[in-house]
Protein backbone atom coordinates (compact mmCIF):
# COMPACT_ATOMS: atom_id res chain seq x y z
CA UNK A 1 0.00 0.00 0.00
CA UNK A 2 1.22 3.48 -0.95
CA UNK A 3 2.07 5.84 1.99
CA UNK A 4 -0.18 8.40 2.16
CA UNK A 5 2.05 10.39 5.72
CA UNK A 6 2.36 13.59 2.86
CA UNK A 7 -0.65 14.41 1.74
CA UNK A 8 -2.12 13.77 4.88
CA UNK A 9 0.03 16.45 6.03
CA UNK A 10 -1.51 18.46 3.29
CA UNK A 11 -4.72 17.67 4.76
CA UNK A 12 -3.79 18.68 8.18
CA UNK A 13 -2.46 21.87 6.94
CA UNK A 14 -5.51 22.85 4.75
CA UNK A 15 -8.08 22.05 7.19
CA UNK A 16 -6.22 24.15 10.10
CA UNK A 17 -5.24 26.98 8.13
CA UNK A 18 -8.38 27.69 5.63
CA UNK A 19 -11.94 27.57 6.33
CA UNK A 20 -14.04 25.38 3.33
CA UNK A 21 -15.69 28.24 0.67
CA UNK A 22 -19.41 27.48 1.91
CA UNK A 23 -18.58 28.28 5.62
CA UNK A 24 -16.48 31.38 4.52
CA UNK A 25 -19.28 32.61 2.05
CA UNK A 26 -21.61 32.38 4.48
CA UNK A 27 -19.83 34.37 7.08
CA UNK A 28 -19.41 36.97 4.49
CA UNK A 29 -23.31 37.46 4.14
CA UNK A 30 -23.77 37.44 7.53
CA UNK A 31 -21.49 41.14 7.80
CA UNK A 32 -24.25 42.82 5.62
CA UNK A 33 -26.83 42.04 8.04
CA UNK A 34 -24.99 43.60 11.16
CA UNK A 35 -25.12 47.15 12.04
CA UNK A 36 -22.57 49.55 10.76
CA UNK A 37 -19.78 50.03 13.63
CA UNK A 38 -21.22 47.36 15.74
CA UNK A 39 -19.52 45.44 17.73
CA UNK A 40 -21.11 42.68 15.93
CA UNK A 41 -20.03 43.51 12.62
CA UNK A 42 -16.13 44.71 13.64
CA UNK A 43 -16.35 40.97 15.09
CA UNK A 44 -17.37 39.07 11.90
CA UNK A 45 -14.60 41.69 9.91
CA UNK A 46 -12.29 40.33 11.93
CA UNK A 47 -12.84 36.98 11.28
CA UNK A 48 -12.81 37.32 7.86
CA UNK A 49 -9.13 39.61 7.76
CA UNK A 50 -8.07 36.64 9.98
CA UNK A 51 -8.88 33.91 7.76
CA UNK A 52 -7.44 35.77 4.77
CA UNK A 53 -3.91 35.96 6.80
CA UNK A 54 -4.58 32.60 7.85
CA UNK A 55 -4.53 31.22 5.03
CA UNK A 56 -1.66 33.09 2.96
CA UNK A 57 0.16 32.26 6.42
CA UNK A 58 -0.36 28.91 6.31
CA UNK A 59 -1.03 29.41 10.27
CA UNK A 60 -4.07 28.46 12.57
CA UNK A 61 -7.48 30.16 12.10
CA UNK A 62 -7.64 29.40 15.73
CA UNK A 63 -4.99 28.14 18.33
CA UNK A 64 -7.78 25.70 19.27
CA UNK A 65 -6.91 23.18 16.69
CA UNK A 66 -9.59 21.20 17.95
CA UNK A 67 -9.87 17.56 18.30
CA UNK A 68 -8.89 16.07 15.48
CA UNK A 69 -11.97 13.46 13.76
CA UNK A 70 -11.09 11.33 10.51
CA UNK A 71 -13.64 9.60 8.74
CA UNK A 72 -11.91 7.11 6.70
CA UNK A 73 -13.94 5.57 3.15
CA UNK A 74 -11.99 2.90 1.97
CA UNK A 75 -12.52 0.07 -0.73
CA UNK A 76 -11.78 -3.33 0.19
CA UNK A 77 -8.63 -4.80 0.80
CA UNK A 78 -7.16 -1.49 2.37
CA UNK A 79 -5.00 -1.70 5.35
CA UNK A 80 -6.68 0.08 8.07
CA UNK A 81 -3.91 -0.53 10.61
CA UNK A 82 -1.17 0.87 8.23
CA UNK A 83 -3.37 4.10 7.14
CA UNK A 84 -4.03 4.63 11.08
CA UNK A 85 -0.57 4.40 11.38
CA UNK A 86 -0.27 7.38 8.85
CA UNK A 87 -2.64 9.72 9.81
CA UNK A 88 -0.69 9.22 13.49
CA UNK A 89 2.52 9.92 11.87
CA UNK A 90 1.12 12.95 9.71
CA UNK A 91 -0.59 14.87 12.55
CA UNK A 92 2.64 14.29 14.93
CA UNK A 93 4.79 15.96 12.12
CA UNK A 94 1.94 18.47 12.07
CA UNK A 95 2.27 19.50 15.41
CA UNK A 96 5.79 19.76 14.68
CA UNK A 97 5.71 22.15 12.20
CA UNK A 98 3.05 24.21 14.22
CA UNK A 99 -0.27 23.57 11.61
CA UNK A 100 -1.58 22.08 15.16
CA UNK A 101 -1.36 22.75 18.84
CA UNK A 102 -0.34 19.74 20.86
CA UNK A 103 -3.87 19.45 22.49
CA UNK A 104 -3.68 16.18 23.79
CA UNK A 105 -3.63 15.89 27.85
CA UNK A 106 -3.73 12.73 29.76
CA UNK A 107 -7.05 13.60 31.95
CA UNK A 108 -5.95 11.48 35.36
CA UNK A 109 -2.28 12.95 34.98
CA UNK A 110 -2.68 16.00 33.20
CA UNK A 111 0.15 15.78 30.89
CA UNK A 112 0.21 16.71 27.39
CA UNK A 113 1.77 14.33 25.04
CA UNK A 114 3.18 16.98 23.08
CA UNK A 115 2.47 15.57 19.54
CA UNK A 116 -1.47 15.61 19.57
CA UNK A 117 -0.97 11.52 19.87
CA UNK A 118 -2.44 10.20 23.04
CA UNK A 119 -3.89 6.53 23.70
CA UNK A 120 -5.79 4.72 21.20
CA UNK A 121 -8.77 7.57 20.39
CA UNK A 122 -7.04 11.07 20.30
CA UNK A 123 -6.75 11.42 17.06
CA UNK A 124 -10.32 9.93 16.27
CA UNK A 125 -10.33 7.51 13.18
CA UNK A 126 -13.24 6.34 12.03
CA UNK A 127 -13.14 3.87 9.14
CA UNK A 128 -15.65 2.58 6.71
CA UNK A 129 -15.36 0.19 3.94
CA UNK A 130 -16.92 1.31 0.76
CA UNK A 131 -17.81 0.06 -2.78
CA UNK A 132 -16.08 1.46 -5.69
CA UNK A 133 -11.89 2.13 -5.90
CA UNK A 134 -11.93 5.42 -4.26
CA UNK A 135 -10.44 6.08 -0.59
CA UNK A 136 -11.62 9.63 1.05
CA UNK A 137 -10.38 11.14 4.22
CA UNK A 138 -12.36 13.77 6.18
CA UNK A 139 -10.76 15.50 8.63
CA UNK A 140 -12.91 18.28 11.11
CA UNK A 141 -11.39 20.31 13.29
CA UNK A 142 -13.47 20.75 16.77
CA UNK A 143 -12.56 23.12 19.20
CA UNK A 144 -12.87 23.01 22.88
CA UNK A 145 -14.84 26.27 23.31
CA UNK A 146 -17.52 24.71 21.22
CA UNK A 147 -17.55 21.64 22.24
CA UNK A 148 -18.09 22.50 25.91
CA UNK A 149 -21.71 23.95 24.66
CA UNK A 150 -22.62 20.95 23.70
CA UNK A 151 -26.11 19.39 24.76
CA UNK A 152 -28.00 16.30 24.97
CA UNK A 153 -31.26 16.12 25.94
CA UNK A 154 -33.79 13.18 27.60
CA UNK A 155 -37.26 14.15 26.54
CA UNK A 156 -39.59 14.55 27.63
CA UNK A 157 -38.36 17.57 29.36
CA UNK A 158 -40.72 19.31 31.91
CA UNK A 159 -38.35 22.51 32.39
CA UNK A 160 -38.88 23.16 28.63
CA UNK A 161 -42.10 21.37 28.00
CA UNK A 162 -40.29 19.78 25.20
CA UNK A 163 -42.61 16.32 24.51
CA UNK A 164 -41.16 13.36 22.09
CA UNK A 165 -42.04 15.19 18.49
CA UNK A 166 -40.43 17.73 16.28
CA UNK A 167 -42.27 20.50 18.28
CA UNK A 168 -39.95 19.27 22.03
CA UNK A 169 -36.68 19.12 19.37
CA UNK A 170 -37.45 22.71 18.23
CA UNK A 171 -37.81 23.44 22.08
CA UNK A 172 -34.36 22.07 23.51
CA UNK A 173 -32.14 23.01 20.54
CA UNK A 174 -33.17 26.75 21.55
CA UNK A 175 -32.79 26.16 24.63
CA UNK A 176 -28.89 25.33 23.97
CA UNK A 177 -28.56 28.33 21.54
CA UNK A 178 -29.44 30.62 24.37
CA UNK A 179 -27.18 28.58 26.81
CA UNK A 180 -24.73 28.64 25.00
CA UNK A 181 -24.55 32.45 24.25
CA UNK A 182 -21.17 33.70 23.10
CA UNK A 183 -18.80 30.60 24.72
CA UNK A 184 -18.68 28.66 21.86
CA UNK A 185 -17.69 31.42 19.42
CA UNK A 186 -21.40 32.30 17.83
CA UNK A 187 -21.75 32.82 14.63
CA UNK A 188 -22.53 28.66 15.33
CA UNK A 189 -23.16 25.96 13.13
CA UNK A 190 -25.69 23.58 15.09
CA UNK A 191 -25.51 19.48 13.98
CA UNK A 192 -28.42 18.08 15.95
CA UNK A 193 -29.28 14.48 16.14
CA UNK A 194 -32.70 13.14 17.63
CA UNK A 195 -32.79 9.23 19.13
CA UNK A 196 -29.64 7.01 18.94
CA UNK A 197 -28.11 6.82 22.46
CA UNK A 198 -25.83 8.67 24.32
CA UNK A 199 -23.09 7.90 22.29
CA UNK A 200 -24.14 7.50 18.71
CA UNK A 201 -26.32 10.68 19.26
CA UNK A 202 -22.99 12.74 19.90
CA UNK A 203 -21.12 10.81 17.25
CA UNK A 204 -24.41 11.87 14.69
CA UNK A 205 -24.40 15.12 15.40
CA UNK A 206 -21.03 15.73 14.42
CA UNK A 207 -20.89 13.24 11.65
CA UNK A 208 -23.82 15.63 9.90
CA UNK A 209 -21.03 18.56 10.05
CA UNK A 210 -19.75 16.96 7.51
CA UNK A 211 -22.43 18.15 5.33
CA UNK A 212 -21.32 21.17 3.20
CA UNK A 213 -23.82 24.38 4.15
CA UNK A 214 -27.31 24.75 2.26
CA UNK A 215 -27.64 20.70 2.69
CA UNK A 216 -30.56 19.69 4.07
CA UNK A 217 -32.80 16.07 5.14
CA UNK A 218 -34.56 15.02 2.51
CA UNK A 219 -37.39 14.77 4.90
CA UNK A 220 -39.31 17.84 4.41
CA UNK A 221 -40.33 18.25 8.13
CA UNK A 222 -36.32 18.04 9.19
CA UNK A 223 -35.57 20.15 6.19
CA UNK A 224 -38.52 22.97 7.79
CA UNK A 225 -37.36 22.40 10.83
CA UNK A 226 -33.74 23.31 10.06
CA UNK A 227 -34.29 26.10 8.79
CA UNK A 228 -36.87 27.41 11.04
CA UNK A 229 -34.51 26.84 13.80
CA UNK A 230 -31.51 28.61 12.35
CA UNK A 231 -34.01 31.72 12.14
CA UNK A 232 -35.66 31.39 15.55
CA UNK A 233 -31.98 31.24 17.01
CA UNK A 234 -31.19 34.64 15.24
CA UNK A 235 -33.99 36.23 16.72
CA UNK A 236 -32.64 35.82 20.16
CA UNK A 237 -29.69 38.66 19.88
CA UNK A 238 -26.69 37.14 20.92
CA UNK A 239 -24.86 37.71 17.92
CA UNK A 240 -21.20 36.91 16.71
CA UNK A 241 -18.96 36.52 19.88
CA UNK A 242 -22.10 36.96 22.10
CA UNK A 243 -21.75 41.02 21.31
CA UNK A 244 -25.55 41.11 20.64
CA UNK A 245 -26.81 40.90 17.22
CA UNK A 246 -28.38 39.19 14.30
CA UNK A 247 -25.95 36.27 13.20
CA UNK A 248 -26.05 33.79 15.92
CA UNK A 249 -26.56 30.70 13.93
CA UNK A 250 -25.24 30.33 10.43
CA UNK A 251 -26.69 27.33 9.90
CA UNK A 252 -28.43 23.83 10.83
CA UNK A 253 -28.63 20.22 10.17
CA UNK A 254 -30.78 17.55 11.96
CA UNK A 255 -30.26 13.86 11.48
CA UNK A 256 -32.78 11.04 12.53
CA UNK A 257 -31.49 8.03 14.22
CA UNK A 258 -33.15 4.89 15.68
CA UNK A 259 -34.18 4.91 19.28
CA UNK A 260 -35.15 2.56 22.03
CA UNK A 261 -38.77 3.12 22.90
CA UNK A 262 -37.42 4.27 26.44
CA UNK A 263 -35.18 6.90 25.22
CA UNK A 264 -35.89 9.99 22.97
CA UNK A 265 -32.44 11.89 23.17
CA UNK A 266 -31.97 15.62 21.32
CA UNK A 267 -28.21 15.58 21.12
CA UNK A 268 -26.44 18.92 19.80
CA UNK A 269 -23.22 19.38 18.65
CA UNK A 270 -22.06 23.19 18.32
CA UNK A 271 -19.63 24.21 15.69
CA UNK A 272 -17.92 27.02 16.30
CA UNK A 273 -17.53 29.86 13.22
CA UNK A 274 -13.88 28.30 12.56
CA UNK A 275 -15.98 25.34 11.23
CA UNK A 276 -12.83 23.34 9.89
CA UNK A 277 -13.57 20.24 7.36
CA UNK A 278 -11.71 19.27 4.67
CA UNK A 279 -11.78 16.11 2.76
CA UNK A 280 -8.43 14.01 0.54
CA UNK A 281 -9.40 12.06 -2.16
CA UNK A 282 -7.62 9.62 -3.61
CA UNK A 283 -8.78 8.10 -7.26
CA UNK A 284 -5.98 5.99 -8.59
CA UNK A 285 -3.45 7.11 -7.40
CA UNK A 286 -4.02 11.14 -7.72
CA UNK A 287 -4.63 13.09 -5.23
CA UNK A 288 -7.07 16.10 -4.72
CA UNK A 289 -8.32 17.84 -2.00
CA UNK A 290 -11.52 19.72 -1.44
CA UNK B 1 -9.05 53.87 19.11
CA UNK B 2 -7.41 54.33 22.78
CA UNK B 3 -4.16 53.00 22.90
CA UNK B 4 -3.47 51.80 26.71
CA UNK B 5 0.07 51.19 27.95
CA UNK B 6 0.59 48.23 30.38
CA UNK B 7 0.63 48.54 33.57
CA UNK B 8 -2.65 50.55 33.80
CA UNK B 9 -3.50 53.14 36.88
CA UNK B 10 -7.09 52.78 38.74
CA UNK B 11 -7.64 55.82 37.28
CA UNK B 12 -7.54 54.77 33.41
CA UNK B 13 -9.39 51.72 34.32
CA UNK B 14 -12.12 53.73 35.51
CA UNK B 15 -12.35 55.94 32.52
CA UNK B 16 -13.11 52.64 30.28
CA UNK B 17 -16.86 51.56 29.64
CA UNK B 18 -18.44 49.09 27.87
CA UNK B 19 -17.85 49.12 24.22
CA UNK B 20 -14.65 50.90 24.18
CA UNK B 21 -12.63 49.70 22.03
CA UNK B 22 -8.84 49.48 23.00
CA UNK B 23 -5.49 48.80 21.75
CA UNK B 24 -3.24 47.41 24.48
CA UNK B 25 0.25 47.68 24.25
CA UNK B 26 3.43 46.33 27.13
CA UNK B 27 4.06 43.10 28.90
CA UNK B 28 1.62 40.81 29.65
CA UNK B 29 1.38 37.22 30.23
CA UNK B 30 -0.93 33.71 29.28
CA UNK B 31 -2.80 31.85 32.30
CA UNK B 32 -5.40 29.83 31.27
CA UNK B 33 -7.10 26.76 33.49
CA UNK B 34 -4.37 25.25 34.70
CA UNK B 35 -2.69 28.65 35.73
CA UNK B 36 -5.84 30.08 37.69
CA UNK B 37 -6.10 26.53 39.55
CA UNK B 38 -2.40 26.40 40.37
CA UNK B 39 -2.08 30.03 41.49
CA UNK B 40 -5.17 29.71 44.08
CA UNK B 41 -4.12 26.40 45.61
CA UNK B 42 -0.70 27.11 46.02
CA UNK B 43 -0.45 31.48 46.71
CA UNK B 44 -3.90 32.36 47.30
CA UNK B 45 -6.24 29.78 49.49
CA UNK B 46 -2.99 27.93 50.13
CA UNK B 47 -4.29 24.60 50.23
CA UNK B 48 -1.46 23.02 48.46
CA UNK B 49 2.55 23.16 49.59
CA UNK B 50 4.36 24.95 46.62
CA UNK B 51 6.96 22.56 44.93
CA UNK B 52 10.02 22.93 42.89
CA UNK B 53 9.97 26.41 41.50
CA UNK B 54 6.35 27.27 42.28
CA UNK B 55 7.74 30.47 44.54
CA UNK B 56 10.41 31.75 42.32
CA UNK B 57 7.63 31.71 39.44
CA UNK B 58 5.33 33.48 41.65
CA UNK B 59 8.16 35.80 42.97
CA UNK B 60 8.59 36.56 38.69
CA UNK B 61 5.04 37.09 38.12
CA UNK B 62 4.26 39.07 40.90
CA UNK B 63 6.02 42.60 39.54
CA UNK B 64 4.46 41.36 36.14
CA UNK B 65 1.10 41.46 37.21
CA UNK B 66 1.32 44.48 39.84
CA UNK B 67 -1.27 46.40 37.33
CA UNK B 68 -1.20 44.15 34.76
CA UNK B 69 -3.12 42.04 32.50
CA UNK B 70 -3.45 38.33 32.07
CA UNK B 71 -4.26 36.85 29.01
CA UNK B 72 -6.69 33.61 29.00
CA UNK B 73 -4.82 32.24 25.75
CA UNK B 74 -3.48 28.72 24.77
CA UNK B 75 -1.09 29.32 21.57
CA UNK B 76 0.10 27.81 19.10
CA UNK B 77 4.45 28.57 19.23
CA UNK B 78 7.14 27.93 16.93
CA UNK B 79 10.35 27.17 18.18
CA UNK B 80 9.84 24.87 20.69
CA UNK B 81 13.24 22.74 20.24
CA UNK B 82 15.49 25.98 19.23
CA UNK B 83 13.94 27.98 22.83
CA UNK B 84 13.30 31.27 19.29
CA UNK B 85 9.45 31.20 20.77
CA UNK B 86 7.13 32.45 18.46
CA UNK B 87 3.62 33.15 18.69
CA UNK B 88 1.98 31.47 15.65
CA UNK B 89 -1.65 31.52 16.74
CA UNK B 90 -3.06 32.83 19.64
CA UNK B 91 -6.69 33.72 20.17
CA UNK B 92 -8.70 34.06 23.69
CA UNK B 93 -10.09 31.07 24.99
CA UNK B 94 -13.40 30.83 26.94
CA UNK B 95 -13.17 33.08 30.14
CA UNK B 96 -16.14 31.55 32.38
CA UNK B 97 -13.63 28.38 33.26
CA UNK B 98 -11.92 31.02 35.06
CA UNK B 99 -15.21 32.24 37.01
CA UNK B 100 -14.33 30.33 40.09
CA UNK B 101 -11.24 32.00 40.62
CA UNK B 102 -11.13 34.98 38.71
CA UNK B 103 -11.96 37.66 41.35
CA UNK B 104 -9.30 36.08 44.02
CA UNK B 105 -6.72 36.58 41.56
CA UNK B 106 -7.14 39.84 40.40
CA UNK B 107 -7.07 41.03 44.09
CA UNK B 108 -3.85 38.93 45.50
CA UNK B 109 -2.15 40.41 42.37
CA UNK B 110 -3.72 43.75 41.63
CA UNK B 111 -4.61 42.51 38.46
CA UNK B 112 -6.25 45.21 36.04
CA UNK B 113 -6.91 43.71 32.70
CA UNK B 114 -8.26 40.28 32.08
CA UNK B 115 -8.65 39.57 28.01
CA UNK B 116 -10.44 36.20 27.06
CA UNK B 117 -13.69 35.78 25.11
CA UNK B 118 -17.25 35.04 26.02
CA UNK B 119 -17.21 37.17 29.01
CA UNK B 120 -17.52 36.25 32.74
CA UNK B 121 -20.01 35.77 35.71
CA UNK B 122 -21.45 37.92 38.85
CA UNK B 123 -18.13 37.33 40.72
CA UNK B 124 -15.50 38.54 38.10
CA UNK B 125 -18.00 41.65 37.69
CA UNK B 126 -17.91 42.25 41.54
CA UNK B 127 -13.79 41.50 40.89
CA UNK B 128 -13.87 44.34 38.90
CA UNK B 129 -15.55 46.46 40.85
CA UNK B 130 -13.35 46.25 43.92
CA UNK B 131 -9.81 46.12 42.56
CA UNK B 132 -10.44 48.00 40.35
CA UNK B 133 -10.31 45.70 36.85
CA UNK B 134 -11.60 45.51 33.72
CA UNK B 135 -12.48 42.24 31.49
CA UNK B 136 -11.25 43.27 27.73
CA UNK B 137 -12.81 40.89 25.08
CA UNK B 138 -10.55 39.55 22.17
CA UNK B 139 -12.36 38.04 18.92
CA UNK B 140 -12.56 34.10 19.56
CA UNK B 141 -10.74 32.16 16.49
CA UNK B 142 -8.93 35.68 15.41
CA UNK B 143 -5.60 33.85 16.20
CA UNK B 144 -3.38 34.41 13.31
CA UNK B 145 -4.32 38.21 13.47
CA UNK B 146 -3.82 38.62 16.98
CA UNK B 147 -0.59 36.25 16.65
CA UNK B 148 0.56 39.54 14.97
CA UNK B 149 0.60 42.05 17.64
CA UNK B 150 2.63 39.69 19.81
CA UNK B 151 5.97 41.33 19.33
CA UNK B 152 7.83 39.15 21.51
CA UNK B 153 8.03 36.59 23.19
CA UNK B 154 10.03 37.10 26.67
CA UNK B 155 10.14 34.39 29.15
CA UNK B 156 8.41 30.87 29.36
CA UNK B 157 7.39 29.85 33.20
CA UNK B 158 5.81 26.36 33.90
CA UNK B 159 6.61 24.79 30.53
CA UNK B 160 5.63 21.64 32.07
CA UNK B 161 2.15 22.62 31.90
CA UNK B 162 2.07 21.72 28.60
CA UNK B 163 2.52 24.22 25.58
CA UNK B 164 -1.48 25.76 26.05
CA UNK B 165 -1.36 25.86 29.59
CA UNK B 166 2.53 27.42 30.18
CA UNK B 167 2.86 30.73 31.49
CA UNK B 168 3.97 32.91 28.29
CA UNK B 169 5.30 36.38 29.56
CA UNK B 170 4.59 38.13 25.82
CA UNK B 171 5.23 41.73 24.80
CA UNK B 172 1.99 43.05 22.78
CA UNK B 173 1.70 45.76 20.54
CA UNK B 174 -1.53 47.18 19.44
CA UNK B 175 -3.19 44.55 20.41
CA UNK B 176 -7.11 44.81 20.10
CA UNK B 177 -9.85 44.27 22.65
CA UNK B 178 -13.13 45.37 23.62
CA UNK B 179 -13.93 46.26 27.28
CA UNK B 180 -17.13 44.11 27.87
CA UNK B 181 -17.36 44.14 31.50
CA UNK B 182 -15.68 47.69 33.20
CA UNK B 183 -14.82 48.54 36.51
CA UNK B 184 -18.49 50.44 37.30
CA UNK B 185 -20.86 47.39 37.70
CA UNK B 186 -21.65 47.34 33.71
CA UNK B 187 -21.45 44.23 31.65
CA UNK B 188 -22.38 43.76 28.02
CA UNK B 189 -22.74 39.88 28.34
CA UNK B 190 -25.19 40.07 31.89
CA UNK B 191 -27.40 42.26 29.48
CA UNK B 192 -27.23 40.05 25.94
CA UNK B 193 -28.11 36.78 28.01
CA UNK B 194 -31.15 38.57 29.63
CA UNK B 195 -32.29 39.40 26.41
CA UNK B 196 -31.99 36.51 24.98
CA UNK B 197 -33.79 34.69 27.71
CA UNK B 198 -36.62 36.91 27.38
CA UNK B 199 -36.69 36.19 23.43
CA UNK B 200 -36.12 32.40 24.55
CA UNK B 201 -39.50 32.02 27.03
CA UNK B 202 -41.62 33.78 24.25
CA UNK B 203 -40.15 30.90 21.53
CA UNK B 204 -40.76 28.12 23.96
CA UNK B 205 -44.12 29.37 24.51
CA UNK B 206 -44.88 29.29 20.81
Amino acid sequence: MRDFTKEIIELIRRTSSDLPKDVEDRLRDSVEREAPGSAARGALETILKNVELSRKNSSPICQDTGTPIFYVKHPEGWSTLQLKQQIRTALAEATKRSYMRPNAVDAVNDRNSGNNLGGDDFPYIHFEEVEGDVLTIELMLKGGGCENVGAQYSLPDGRLGAGRDLAGVRKVVLDAVQKAQGQGCAPGILGVSIGGDRGTGYIKSKEVLLDRIGTHNPDPNLAELEERLTTEANTMGIGPMGFGGQTTVLSTRITGLSRLPASYYVTISYMCWAYRRRKMTVRADQVSYD
Amino acid sequence: MRSINIPISDTIIRELKVGDPVLLNGIMITGRDVVHKWMIETFIRKTREPQGDDLQVYQALKPILMGGVIYHCGPVVSGLDTKQYKFVAAGPTTSIREEPYQAEVMKHFNLKGVIGKGGMGPKTLKGCEEVPGVYFHAIGGAATLIAQSVTRVLDVYKYEFGVPEAIWVIEVKDFPVVVTMDAHGQSLHQGVEERSARVLAELLAK
